[in-house]
């Protein structure tokens, strides 16, 4: 790529990168045409259901089949036995699930046998025939009562009873740094769990040919990691497997792994003969889940009276569900990356993942960062009010600096924090309204209180090392261009909704000086296209982006030859443009794409080049070292604007100023769309959103009683993109999906303590708590309202490594596949 | 039971034969082949399956066939005039108002519904007809820009594509 040149330069070449274009998927999406899976039919194909477990943790002691089958218009019902005995999970050290449970349920939801049948509705009668004898456990559904009942276990394995993972990682001495504080806290925090809600519920279409080979087509962000497991589980070769990722209707990391309805559809079309596709009910979406993890924190930070970190000390109990899933991943990610964004010379982090006989929690957007950033920022405000300094200016002294590693041993290449905190500040004129409001008269009890609150976050651009180990590309695409002038791009990554099919348009159109209308994209299908492990860690448009330059500048390289031929000229004098190749001084002998591709096919033969992307190895060296390394950091500052009402409790968000330093944004559009959904989706966790569980079910496993913002609660949102060419992007670009989630639940939080004085240490924040808090204050006490208390716990003896802190980092590290 | 109803759906009269309780959501997918429509919660609550009946939205997953016999209903395979996209269409492409797109026919068809009725409407009106639809990727900016500029464009405003 043409990182050689300086970025003013490069920004004026520029003929896709930075313009605002329409998806290319936009006009399909715009008339209705998009077809997600649930809208794929086949013929002869039948609809399966499956019959899913009432009880959160009980033995399976009898499963009868009989009256289901003999029930008109059913062609197959199956169970466990009819599938291979064969554990799965989607981290290889967190193999504990089964698609339909053989021996134990472990949560409301767990799936214990499956229909296929002429319609839905007679499978869904088919499986109120099935009779289950189930011995009933005592359903753990909470992390103290989880760990309070050893005897009673969920799983077997793991690094205790229903301790699922505990780690303990120190960088530097800690107690030290504490002791040269002139400010200690210690907060404890809780971020309730929450559900992605993707509009599209999970649906899947299996096809076993009559040659043994099986089809499938699901709304899946990870076809590869789908295929991969689908071979194990069904005990097959993984040769005679195609999936498919149809256009996705949402997803956020919750279709992220195989699930029971992929593998029972798989099931039961091989043993039928038939399409099967099993759709998702949203009661169904809600037991999948894998989403956000509640997490209790306890967090203790030293400061000195200028307001720099001298080291900080986290704690973290995660609430697991009934599996593994991503967790041990999840668990790592409450602790490593809230160094990458302040200067934190010293750091400790201890983490504990526990069962519960709850759905199973994963990677959501932000994916087991928003929590501890929750605690983080909320405390820096703390620290901020104490030492009598602006949070703004207090976290604009701090930033970490560019090219230097962190206490933890990240590689921070470059960061736009600075710049973020700056342009939110002015935009959203928070000095004045920060000092101003501060400094009010106590208002009567009817007033409604005006606010502003701030916050600033890190993430990661893709995750450095894949979930199970490799040293294959993370991504690849296949360019073709033939003499009609059209490129064609196959890679495996799956568009979510993201734009990723578009990307993969723009980054070979600019390369190639042609219009990403003349690129033809061809995503996640196992079959036609080379591996991209999937839609999940902000890792796509960085890893399929930098493969497909490559494989665009790889064509462009050989057409480049064959046209200078003809032309005469050096290939270097050749310049690509306006679907034309020629040199800028004689444009009018330039020879339009077609012809150039032509002249390169009748040299080379066939036109079709690989593209191949891993990251840099940057982890460190240490054990768990691997989670956490990316190829480079987002970074983002936020403000919030909102009003509280001390009668009703009522939280009003008015404005949401967002700056986030995006690398590069290869097109404002899109990156604007993913920080405003961000900032959105943040607003929904901060103040509505919660995963919660009464009598041991769901308490609202529907979107009538699972609350999200509509446009009503949504404020207006303003954003500011800050670009820093980072070396490691595509054209210097980072991610944008999630990061800009991160500081919005602090920001609010810290907004309302401005408003009306109450500390909120707990998300989601209702009125109900504000009012408390009001009472306490009322009564004299300690206005704040979160959890009292932390488990009594054992974490390991830590793994002590060395701080890295402030070490300088290559500025472009060694990337396998590029020469 | 099957019951045999006629129904006019995008100015095309169509006779299906289907169980009285089967909702026009699934008789247009299932049936009909109308697969624009999408189904979100099955509880009338996201405004995912919004069609318009007689001009006015209507939650297709809370609808009966059989109760709409003789009225008008819009999908949005309906929206635009053959090729020629409706204004609203247009402007949710072209300023990214459709992010994985799912939610978008119900928001486009509540939106058409909103501009017949006030072709001029403000901010404030927009999100209050757009209450009822959730959607979960954009954070609604995108869209309430789209529907603006869509007013804009319909009502010879001059704002025409210079968004940018």
């Amino acid at each position: 790529m043409s990182s050689d040149h300086a970025p003013s330069e490069r920004k004026h070449e520029f003929s896709v990168v930075g313009r605002p274009l329409p998806k290319i998927d936009a006009w399909a999406k715009v008339v209705g045409e998009t077809k997600y899976t649930d809208d794929l039919v086949l013929p002869r194909m039948a609809y399966g259901k499956l019959l899913r477990s009432p009880h959160g943790h009980a033995l399976i002691k009898r499963i009868d089949t009989t009256r289901a089958r003999e029930l008109l218009g059913v062609y197959a019902v199956i169970t466990g036995a009819d599938l291979p005995r064969v554990k799965f999970g989607i981290l290889p050290v967190s193999q504990d699930e089964e698609a339909l449970c053989t021996e134990k349920v472990r949560m409301v939801g767990d799936a214990v046998a499956a229909v296929a049948a002429v319609d839905e509705e007679t499978a869904e009668r088919a499986c109120r025939l099935i009779d289950v004898e189930y011995e009933v456990l005592p359903a753990l559904m909470s992390i103290e009562a989880s760990l309070a009942h050893p005897e009673i276990r969920i799983h077997e394995y793991g690094d205790g009873p229903n301790v699922h993972k505990n780690v303990a990682l120190q960088f530097g001495d800690v107690e030290a740094a504490f002791a040269k504080a002139d400010l200690v806290r210690e907060d404890v925090f809780f971020y309730e769990g929450n559900t992605h809600l993707p509009m599209e519920q999970h649906a899947a279409v299996a096809h076993a040919g009559p040659d043994g080979k099986l089809t499938l087509w699901s709304s899946t962000q990870t076809p590869h990691y789908v295929h991969r497991l689908l071979a194990k589980i069904l005990d097959m070769p993984a040769a005679h497997i195609r999936v498919v990722a149809a256009p996705v209707g949402g997803a956020f990391g919750g279709k992220i792994e195989p699930f029971a309805h992929e593998i029972a559809a798989c099931r039961l079309s091989q043993l039928t003969g038939r399409p099967v596709k099993i759709a998702c009910t949203r009661e169904e979406v809600f037991y999948i889940h894998r989403g956000r993890h509640p997490v209790l924190m306890w967090l203790k930070t030293g400061f000195t009276r200028r307001g720099d970190i001298t080291g900080s000390h986290i704690k973290t109990w995660l609430d697991g569900g009934a599996y593994g899933s991503y967790g041990v991943a999840s668990t790592f990610y409450t602790g490593i990356i809230n160094p990458v964004t302040y200067k934190m010379p010293v750091y400790k982090f201890e983490g504990a993942r526990v069962f519960t006989n709850k759905p199973p929690c994963g990677p959501k957007r932000g994916h087991g960062t928003p929590q501890p950033r929750f605690a983080l920022e909320c405390q820096i405000d703390k620290a901020a009010e104490q030492l009598g300094l602006d949070p703004a200016a207090m976290r604009r002294r701090i930033v970490t600096e560019p090219f230097t590693k962190t206490a933890n041993h990240l590689t921070v290449t470059t960061t736009g924090l600075a710049e973020c905190i700056d342009r939110v500040v002015e935009a959203s004129g928070w000095r004045d309204k920060w000092r101003g409001w501060r400094s009010r008269t106590t208002a009567s009890p009817s007033e409604k209180r005006r606010g502003v609150g701030f916050a600033c976050s890190a993430y990661m651009t893709g995750a450095g090392t894949a979930i199970y180990w490799n040293s294959m590309p993370h991504s690849g695409v296949l360019l073709r261009a033939d003499r009609s002038g059209v490129v064609t791009i196959q890679c495996g990554a799956t568009d979510i909704g993201q734009g990723s099919d578009s990307i993969l348009a723009y980054l070979p159109a600019e390369v190639l000086g042609i219009d990403p209308k003349d690129v033809h994209v061809h995503p996640a299908d196992t079959s036609l296209t080379p591996v991209d492990l999937g839609s999940y860690s902000s890792r796509v448009t960085l890893m399929c982006g930098m493969a497909a330059i490559q494989a665009a500048e790889r064509l462009r390289n050989v057409i480049g030859k064959a046209v200078a031929n003809k032309l005469e000229v050096g290939p270097g004098e050749l310049v690509f443009r306006d679907r034309k190749v020629g040199v800028p001084d004689e444009w009018d002998k330039a020879v339009t794409f077609a012809q150039a591709v032509e002249l390169g096919e009748a040299m080379h033969g066939v036109l079709a080049f690989p593209g191949s992307y891993a990251p840099p190895k940057r982890a460190g060296k240490y054990k768990g070292g691997t989670i956490g390394p990316s190829p480079c950091y987002s970074f983002t500052a936020c403000v919030v604007e909102l009003t509280v009402d001390e009668e009703t409790g009522e939280i009003e968000l008015h404005d949401v100023w967002i700056a986030h330093d995006i690398g590069r944004a290869l097109n404002p559009l899109l990156v604007e769309g993913q920080t405003e959904g961000s900032v959105y989706m943040g607003i929904g966790e901060a103040l509505m959103e919660g995963q919660v569980f009464r009598k041991g079910v769901h308490k609202q496993p529907s979107m009538l009683d699972y609350k999200s913002p509509t446009t009503l609660e949504t404020p207006e949102i303003h954003t500011v993109l800050v670009e820093t060419d980072d070396p490691e992007g595509p054209f210097g670009a980072k991610e944008a999906g999630q990061g800009p989630l991160l500081p919005v639940p602090p920001a609010i939080a810290n907004a309302i303590y401005h408003a009306v004085g109450v500390r909120c240490d707990e998300v989601p924040i209702t009125p109900e708590m504000i009012l408390r808090g009001l009472e306490l204050r009322r009564q004299g006490k300690a206005v704040r309202v979160g959890p009292e208390k932390i488990p009594v716990f054992k974490f390991k003896e830590p793994l002590v490594v060395e701080s890295a802190f402030g070490q300088p980092a290559e500025a472009v590290a060694v990337r396998p596949f590029t020469s | 039971m099957k019951t045999r109803i006629g129904l006019t759906v995008n100015g095309e009269p169509h006779e299906v034969l289907v169980p009285v309780h089967k909702t026009l959501l699934e008789v247009l997918r299932e049936d009909l082949g109308l697969t624009g429509t999408k189904h979100g919660c099955e509880l009338g609550e996201c405004g995912t399956c919004t069609v318009l009946v007689d001009g006015e939205p209507v939650l297709s997953c809370l609808a009966l066939p059989a109760e709409l016999a003789g009225c008008e209903i819009t999908t949005i395979e309906g929206m635009a005039r053959g090729r020629r996209l409706h204004p609203l269409q247009q402007a949710f492409a072209e300023l990214g108002a459709a992010q994985c797109g799912y939610c978008t026919p119900g928001i486009l068809l509540t939106a058409q519904a909103l501009l017949a009725e006030r072709p001029t409407p403000t901010r404030q009106e927009i999100k209050e007809a757009l209450a009822g639809n959730l959607c979960r990727c954009t954070g609604y900016t995108k869209i309430l820009d789209a529907v603006e500029l869509a007013a804009l464009r319909m009502t010879g405003g001059s704002r025409v594509g210079d968004r940018r």
